[in-house]
């Protein structure tokens, strides 16, 4: 990756940041005729019994301490600021805590529940796809393929029901959500991490089962193709172990296409850990959005939904920096 | 060219889907003639009712019928999807040809914006939205319209890398020389060729479609009033059915709804490996 490369990407990077940014603040202002933070600390101050004269009072402190009363652009301006700074002010429901404490706590788990899961499906799939296309793979090998691809039509959250009703349920092999025992905290001892593990199974089961289709079946897409290329061929003749043309051969280039969609699918990956989170009671990123949601904790869902979004924006990048390594044609900067 | 060599692996994929969607069309049309909708209304039955003679699917806490509730739950969530959908293969067909016929600037444009926004958990921004726009609940319509926000990128993008291959090819020549104009061109040489591809991404779009106006009516931000499948779920989870053992509360919007994904998802591909024969080979 030439440095040109690299600061057009870079920039594609902040740009995706700014939109974000920018859609947040812009969305209650669109909110027809009202404003809805307003509104929920309105609401909030009545449900507490606070009398009508100091509601009125309370906003104005309110939109004072937040420049509300402020022409839109410097709102706008303070508003970017803190957000360059991860402040996304205090959750209304949880007042007084900062809604960036709540996020930090959350997302430990969030991204523990992504990163296995993910690259268990990722894994596991692309190689049974690579079987599944490989001349020489024993028959039953075929079979799965059915089976695995109507899986991945099946929306993780859903299945993620179905397991719980299950495994959970009706046979108690597994906690019925959460993600360790509420007597536990949090500590570096073989029991605890034990337990989250115990408690991670059913969730990401749920991710990698019906994930392991979809990647299968792109993975099947271009091993077919391989499979036919010369210097398969070649490397046939020249008495190479099956084994090696497999891996080194088929797999090594078959994989470069999927690192792209691995790319691509992110969001969608994600969208659907928010609600396998919410369906097990986990404690990440996903449960706290729809807490946020249910008590209409705007600044809370803000925050998070912004969070995402960065963490999203920083793994494409990554993965497009890395991408260089896995394929030697783009390092060399022949296209 | 003879389409029925392919007919044992290709239009077996197709034509289970086909006999699915149909299924579930019949499904919502007896349903509509023989069961009363009423039934799907709060205390029309006993609640939290296993499945027996009198309720064959059981009923919910609220006492609504589980069946008749999945009757008029069906038809709300293909419209959404069919709204959404087809609003982002609209887009995605301007968009697509756009960029893959005209090129230049304009294409580095949409390639981007189309693959930047693809990245975006959909979901995420979904409930920005519908959170901020509607504290009183959405309609299914209106719903319809935020999902469509968010269904337009892939179609882009795939409708998109057909035009770019099929500009190349020598009938496009043919009619540039016979001095067709590029309109002219998109609208009667390269629309006709790619409408197995338009129809099979369409598919693709609605179950997406589906897919995220499911999700933030699981998240509890979808109708109020209607009874759709994804409320139906959020109500279940909300009232902690997994542990009160009422698996006939959620079970029933589940095969439902597996059964309208894998439906569209045999479809779409189906559709697919006729669309394009290089996806035959097997």
């Amino acid at each position: 990756m030439t440095t040109r490369q690299f600061g057009a990407r870079l920039l594609v990077f902040l740009i995706v940041i700014w939109a974000a940014a920018s859609l947040i603040f812009i969305l209650p202002h669109l909110a027809p005729g009202r404003n809805p933070v307003r509104e929920r600390l309105i609401q909030q101050a009545a449900g507490g019994g606070g009398r009508a004269l100091g509601i009125e009072a309370t906003i104005a402190a309110f939109e004072r301490d937040f420049g509300l009363d402020k022409p839109l652009w410097r709102q706008y301006l303070v508003f970017m600021g803190n957000t360059a700074k991860l402040d996304f002010g205090t959750s209304l429901a949880l007042y007084p805590t900062k809604v960036t404490t709540l996020i930090w706590q959350a997302l430990p788990w969030t991204l523990g529940l992504v990163g296995v899961s993910t690259l268990l499906a990722f894994g596991l799939g692309s190689l049974a796809g690579a079987l599944l296309a490989w001349p020489g793979v024993p028959r039953f090998v075929q079979f799965l393929f059915p089976p695995l691809m109507v899986m991945s039509a099946v929306p993780y959250f859903l299945l993620g029901i179905g397991l719980l009703f299950i495994f959970a349920f009706k046979w108690s092999w597994f906690p019925i959500g959460g993600g360790s025992p509420l007597s536990s905290y949090p500590e570096w001892t073989i029991e605890y991490i034990w337990q989250i593990t115990y408690h991670a199974v059913l969730p990401s089961a749920s991710i990698v089962l019906s994930g392991i289709g979809f990647w299968a079946l792109g993975m099947r897409g271009m091993m077919v193709s391989i499979a036919n290329e010369d210097y398969i061929t070649l490397a046939e003749m020249r008495g190479l172990k099956p084994r090696r043309i497999f891996m080194q051969y088929g797999l090594r280039n078959a994989l470069l296409p999927q690192v792209t969609a691995l790319g691509l699918a992110l969001g969608f990956i994600v969208s659907g850990i928010i609600l396998v989170e919410f369906i097990f009671r986990y404690p990440g990123i996903g449960s706290l959005l729809f807490r946020a949601i249910s008590a209409f904790d705007y600044f809370l869902i803000y925050g998070v939904v912004f969070i995402l979004i960065v963490g999203i924006a920083l793994s494409t990048l990554l993965l497009d920096l890395v991408y260089p390594l896995l394929d030697p044609r783009i390092r060399h900067g022949k296209d | 060219m003879n389409v029925f060599r392919y007919l044992p692996t290709d239009n077996l994929r197709l034509s289970i889907g086909l006999l699915l969607i149909l299924g579930l069309v019949a499904f919502w049309v007896l349903g509509g003639i023989f069961i009363d909708l009423d039934d799907a209304n709060p205390i029309s039955g006993a609640p939290s009712q296993a499945p027996s003679m009198k309720y064959w699917l059981g009923t919910d806490a609220q006492g609504r019928q589980m069946l008749p509730l999945m009757v008029a739950g069906v038809p709300i969530t293909l419209r959404i999807g069919l709204i959404a959908g087809g609003l982002g293969v609209i887009a995605g067909t301007t968009l697509g040809f756009t960029a893959g016929y005209f090129r230049g600037w304009i294409d580095t444009v949409i390639r981007s914006a189309s693959d930047v926004v693809l990245t975006i958990p959909a979901l995420a921004v979904l409930v920005v939205v519908a959170s901020t726009l509607s504290s009183g609940g959405l309609s299914a319509n209106s719903m319809a319209l935020i999902v469509a926000l968010l269904s337009w990128m892939w179609p882009t993008r795939t409708i998109r890398a057909q035009v770019l291959s099929m500009r190349e090819r020598s009938f496009v020549d043919m009619a540039r020389l016979s001095g067709m104009g590029n309109y002219e061109i998109i609208v009667r040489e390269l629309l006709p060729n790619l409408f197995p591809y338009l129809v099979a991404s369409f598919v693709a779009a609605v179950a997406a479609a589906i897919l995220a106006a499911i999700g933030l009516e699981a998240l509890g931000l979808g109708p109020q009033n209607d009874p759709t499948l994804g409320m139906t779920i959020y109500w279940s989870m909300f009232y902690g059915a997994v542990l009160s053992g009422w698996w006939w509360w959620y079970a029933p919007p589940i095969v439902v709804l597996v059964w309208i994904f894998v439906a569209l998802y045999m479809t779409s591909s189906g559709l697919d490996s006729w669309a394009n024969p290089k996806l035959r080979r097997t």
